[in-house]
């Protein structure tokens, strides 16, 4: 599997808060690799990071062969990196349509208004969000509103996804809907980063996961492993029922 | 009416007014050119202040760069064409330049920030005497037009009409292009647009030197006009409110909106001046805040509620 993009010791540190610490990671050419963690592990950090919105205070990003610890967030988006906020963030007074249109249009040089609304509507079909296209994106719900992230993360033609929370807030049957996106949108041959807490989503569909606590890596493997290791368990839930879980295991 | 036929409507009033140098007298045609000229500044601070989002307070600072750029080259005896043109070129440049740094504050921050430009700018043509006369003034020589105070004014006037028709020109096909697209996309929410790929630094500066470059040119249209500019004439900090008011008078974030405004404010100004000389500026701020108040998104907004509330009741 072809690498993508590698983290070479990635650290980054707000004041006297060291939120991402010596984070080394590679993310090979079509996987889906989960980035979990409790709350406050520095996931969200991590992608900022990467997506150059909080450059590295040491370290280095290595997208495609290319060092861009130091592009800037609108320098990323075009090369092939796109991703979707835990919260969303529309451009409201434009319609669902323009918002897809906007990112179509910006993530690469020189196309015009006209081709990027064709662009969109491709997308918007595909996420199921065509009957919407001329509504302010103002009046749409939390789940077309994340649905509406994605099509305009989708329509940057991105190589590296990073999906951060889509799933939130979401009833069980959108998720099960989400669901069948992410695999559709991994299947075309995007490489994901899912950043995820509901479990079933992490475990059905990433090939990897890796584990993130106070801003470094404490695991990595595969899926199986990943819920057996007792770090992962005392990271989640302390160190008094990791050590009975091993002991009952 | 879409907005293309509303834009296409206006631009042929704009285009009327170049019969005014047959029918007014002076005065009309004085009217006239301050008509023009409040229209290229409001039209102008629409592109910083309504497009992009960025409240300006250095329109300012544009027209009394352009009025000294301009009246200097004139006082020496340059042509009116290349006084415009340096005026033009050094508003550009120089709002290329501190876009970089003001536009990384946003709101109050940058307000206060655009406000100071003109103070610096008016201590600078304070103290350099040599070049602006400082506190004496700046005179400008007259034009060499002949036939009199009419034709003169009927210049003039043209001169300004045919700025605010380029600034039109120029505004409204901005407002169609990609560059327009991305500066509505960095008002609605700046940092979603950097992370689809706008290059937000470089489009807030293009925009604030697209919103200074005409009214640079304004300002030494008029400096030519009036033949004598002094610091606080032309640095005027009006000039930096007017603008704003207009806009908000018109409709924020459109550029019929803005030129509707100015048209608007000016008519307003002038009678209220024309009939209470005392208090005409109380009476003004009292009721442009009434007109705020009870039109929120002005005037270009009537035309909607009227219909709206003819067919739907909404």
């Amino acid at each position: 599997m072809a690498e993508l993009l590698r983290l070479e010791s990635v650290s980054r540190r707000f004041g006297g808060l060291q939120a991402v610490q010596d984070v080394s990671l590679s993310v090979g050419a079509g996987e889906v690799l989960g980035l979990i963690g409790p709350n406050g592990a520095g996931k969200t950090t991590l992608v900022n990071v990467i997506a150059g919105v909080h450059p590295a205070s040491a370290g280095r990003v290595v997208f495609e062969g290319r060092d861009i610890t130091r592009l800037k967030p609108y320098q990323t988006a075009r090369i092939g990196l796109a991703r979707t906020f835990q919260i969303v963030q529309p451009f409201p007074e434009f319609t669902v349509l323009d918002n897809v249109a906007a990112a179509a249009m910006f993530s690469r040089g020189g196309m015009g208004i006209a081709a990027g609304r064709q662009a969109a509507a491709e997308q918007l079909d595909f996420v199921g969000l065509a009957a919407l296209a001329e509504r302010p994106a103002a009046s749409l719900t939390l789940a077309m509103r994340k649905r509406l992230e994605l099509a305009k993360a989708l329509a940057m033609r991105p190589r590296l996804l990073f999906l951060d929370e889509v799933n939130a807030g979401l009833n069980s049957a959108e998720v099960e809907q989400a669901m069948a996106l992410i695999r559709r949108i991994a299947a075309s041959g995007v490489t994901i980063v899912l950043i995820e807490h509901l479990m079933k989503v992490v475990m059905s569909v990433c090939s990897r996961i890796v584990v993130l606590q106070h801003g470094a890596l404490i695991a990595e493997g595969g899926p199986a492993e990943i819920v057996a290791d007792p770090r992962v368990v005392e990271a989640y839930l302390g160190k008094k029922y990791a050590q009975a879980s091993k002991a009952g295991a | 009416m879409t907005t293309g036929a509303r834009n296409a409507l206006l631009v042929g009033a704009v285009l009327l007014l170049a019969a005014l140098p047959l029918v007014g007298d002076t005065y009309a045609l004085r009217l006239g050119t301050f008509a023009c000229m409040y229209a290229v500044m409001a039209v102008s601070w629409n592109v910083i202040g309504g497009m992009a989002g960025y409240p300006s307070f250095a329109t300012a600072a544009f027209f009394g760069l352009g009025a000294y750029a301009g009246g200097v080259l004139l006082s020496k005896g340059g042509g009116l064409a290349g006084a415009l043109l340096l005026s033009g070129t050094l508003a550009f440049a120089g709002a290329m330049l501190l876009g970089v740094v003001l536009l990384r504050l946003r709101g109050h921050y940058f307000a206060v920030a655009s406000l100071a430009v003109a103070e610096v700018l008016r201590e600078l043509a304070n103290t350099a005497t040599d070049l602006t006369g400082g506190g004496m003034g700046l005179n400008i020589p007259l034009a060499a037009t002949s036939g009199g105070p009419q034709a003169e004014a009927s210049f003039y006037f043209l001169l300004m009409w045919a700025l605010l028709l380029l600034t039109l020109g120029v505004v409204l096909a901005l407002e169609r292009s990609r560059l327009g697209f991305g500066l509505q996309c960095i008002r609605q929410n700046e940092s979603a647009a950097d992370m689809i790929g706008v290059n937000a630094t470089l489009y807030k500066s293009l925009a604030f030197a697209i919103s200074g470059v005409f009214v640079a040119m304004a300002g030494t249209v008029y400096a030519a006009w009036v033949h004598y500019i002094e610091p606080p004439d032309v640095f005027d900090i009006l000039f930096s409110v007017k603008p704003i008011v207009m806009a908000l008078l018109g409709g924020l974030g459109s550029t019929a909106g803005a030129l509707l405004g100015a048209f608007a404010f000016l008519a307003i100004e002038e009678t209220v001046w024309r009939n209470s000389l005392e208090i005409h500026t109380g009476l003004l701020g009292l009721l442009i805040v009434v007109l705020l108040l009870f039109l929120p998104n002005g005037i270009v907004s009537l035309a909607r509620r009227l219909r709206g509330s003819g067919a739907s009741g909404g």
